[in-house]
């Protein structure tokens, strides 16, 4: 029973993955955004951060870009259950033997998987344009950190897609949902001098807790401590999670 | 007599205030070759999917081995496989990849997953392509493959709906050939729709016919027959609905309309 479901979880883990690296212009396009995000804001905005005496954009840049592909990639892997329901192979998977909570983990870790090595890929890359990691050793913190941001908007999205219908729900969420996640999570810019509102948004973003994480381990600087920075995420990963199984578990098809 | 093998009791599903199935009852027992049959929309797929918990009925209840379907999904489905009507494989996989994720998903041991792959790939006369993107596949390949699959594990209950429907009759003769085998040697309940009657005479034993979500006869072929003096289940299938073509407006709230008669 046991070995079972675990089983599950690996067939489903192995299909995203397969499917994702088959699918050359998915692999090319998700790198294509989040690299052009680093050239182009690395070198351009570059200058001006260190004349405002800011130090080093790119050290503070790269984190964020680093959260960008996970998150970006991450959502984009849950909210594939939209398109499995249209090709009906979702209901392949829906009437297995296995418990759907098993089947929403698989899913939700292949995606992850993928999300994450967009991750490491996107930080092999900044050192090669002048990242600086401070201490080798917090890189594997840093890792798993990245892991779990995977995770969270993984299931974030697979939970959003079983209420979901249609595509035009998954631009929805991508423009309205994640671009401003992204923008209010002080992932491009420090968000210190900002108004009270956005910071309540920046406080309520968990994504912004991620990416003050790796700026921790990785450059060295932190906003609201690497402690705080792990408990926020690790709890609201596994609250969705939770949710994101529940949600999955209702689907009718 | 023991008791049924798949017990439904009062089961409806609206559609809003569309009665897809309204308040059927059957039961089907151990070991038979049932044939649930009507005409288009007549509510047949939608109580295949209730019976295999893809869909929550709005009313009523079912039990399959003696386990309540709504109480105990999980439990449920560890006892019966599906065949649905419409295609359900995943295009970016290989033939065999499909089959293989299908077994392991299914907690088919690798040995008799190997085996069986390889023999109703066969079968299916998809040995050739078994590498090959499913994407690339005429939509007959594509339900071959969905036969194999169908058949890789066996449950207790096999539900297929309308399995043969763009099948070649070869292949068609395989699959009949080798349901039976399974009834016969693992004594594999089997409940189907199709629209081709030939196949309920012979392949069937009992039969129950819907029609706007009621069922309107059951019993066995051979008393069904009598009943309505015909010799073959397409007549009787016709003395009973009419011959007239439903039409189907899936977001109405009307019933199927009659659309023309086309007369005797
Ligand atoms: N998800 C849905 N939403 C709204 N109406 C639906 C839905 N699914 C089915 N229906 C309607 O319910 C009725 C029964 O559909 P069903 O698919 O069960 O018919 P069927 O007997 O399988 O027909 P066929 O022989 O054409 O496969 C139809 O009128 C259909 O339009
Ligand atoms: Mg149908």
């Amino acid at each position: 029973m046991f070995t079972q479901e675990l089983n599950a979880i690996y067939i489903l883990w192995l299909r995203q993955i397969k499917r994702y690296y088959r699918a050359r212009s998915r692999v090319i396009g998700s790198f294509a955004q989040p690299l052009l995000f680093l050239f182009a804001l690395g070198y351009g905005l570059g200058p001006v951060y260190a004349q405002a005496g800011k130090g080093n954009y790119i050290d503070f840049l790269v984190p964020g870009i680093i959260s960008m592909s996970i998150i970006f990639s991450g959502m984009f892997s849950g909210l594939a259950v939209i398109w499995d329901r249209q090709f009906g192979f979702l209901r392949e998977t829906l009437v297995a033997p296995v418990s759907r909570f098993s089947i929403m983990l698989g899913r939700t870790l292949g995606g992850a998987t993928i999300a994450f090595g967009q991750g490491v890929f996107i930080f092999i890359v900044s050192l090669f344009i002048g990242f600086h990691v401070q201490n080798w050793i917090l890189v594997i913190p840093a890792f798993i950190m990245m892991f779990l941001i995977a995770i969270l908007f993984t299931a974030l999205g697979t939970g959003m897609a079983s209420r979901l219908e249609d595509i035009q729900g998954f631009q929805f969420i991508m423009n309205f949902l994640l671009m401003p996640l992204f923008f209010l999570s002080g992932a491009l810019f420090p968000l210190t001098n900002i108004p009270t509102v956005l910071m309540y948004i920046v406080a309520f973003n968990p994504l912004s807790y991620g990416v003050d994480a790796l700026r921790a381990l990785l450059v060295g600087t932190t906003q609201f401590g690497i402690g705080v920075d792990f408990a926020v995420v690790t709890s609201v990963a596994i609250v969705f999670m939770v949710l994101g199984a529940y949600l999955f578990s209702t689907i009718e098809a | 007599m023991s008791t049924p093998i798949i017990e439904v009791t009062g089961l409806s599903k609206n559609f809003k205030e569309f009665k897809a199935v309204d308040d059927i009852s059957f039961s089907v027992p151990k070991g038979e070759i049932y044939a649930f049959l009507g005409p288009n929309g007549a509510g047949k797929s939608t109580t295949i999917k209730m019976l295999t918990t893809l869909l929550r009925p709005t009313k009523g209840s079912v039990r399959v081995v003696g386990v309540d379907v709504l109480r105990h999904p999980s439990e449920a489905r560890r006892l019966f496989s599906v065949m649905f009507q419409e295609p359900s494989l995943d295009d970016e996989l290989t033939a065999y990849e499909n089959l293989e994720f299908h077994g392991i998903l299914y907690g088919v041991p690798s040995a008799l997953r190997r085996k069986r792959i390889d023999e109703l790939l066969e079968m299916v006369e998809l040995s050739k392509r078994r590498d090959h993107m499913v994407k690339g596949f005429s939509g007959g390949m594509k339900r071959r493959l969905e036969i194999a699959r169908g058949l890789l594990h066996h449950p207790r209950i096999l539900f297929l709906d309308e399995p043969t429907v763009g099948l070649d009759p070869q292949t068609r003769n395989h699959l009949w050939e080798y349901v039976h085998v399974l009834n016969k040697s693992e004594s594999i309940t089997v409940f189907f729709t199709t629209h081709y009657l030939d196949e309920v005479d012979q392949h069937a034993n009992l039969v129950s016919i819907i029609d706007h979500g009621v069922i309107i006869a059951d019993g066995t072929v051979d008393s069904i027959k009598k009943e309505t003096h015909t010799d073959t289940m397409e007549d009787a299938y016709l003395s009973l609905t009419g011959k007239m073509i439903r039409e189907e407006g899936s977001d109405t709230s009307n019933r199927s309309r009659i659309m023309r008669a086309f007369g005797k």
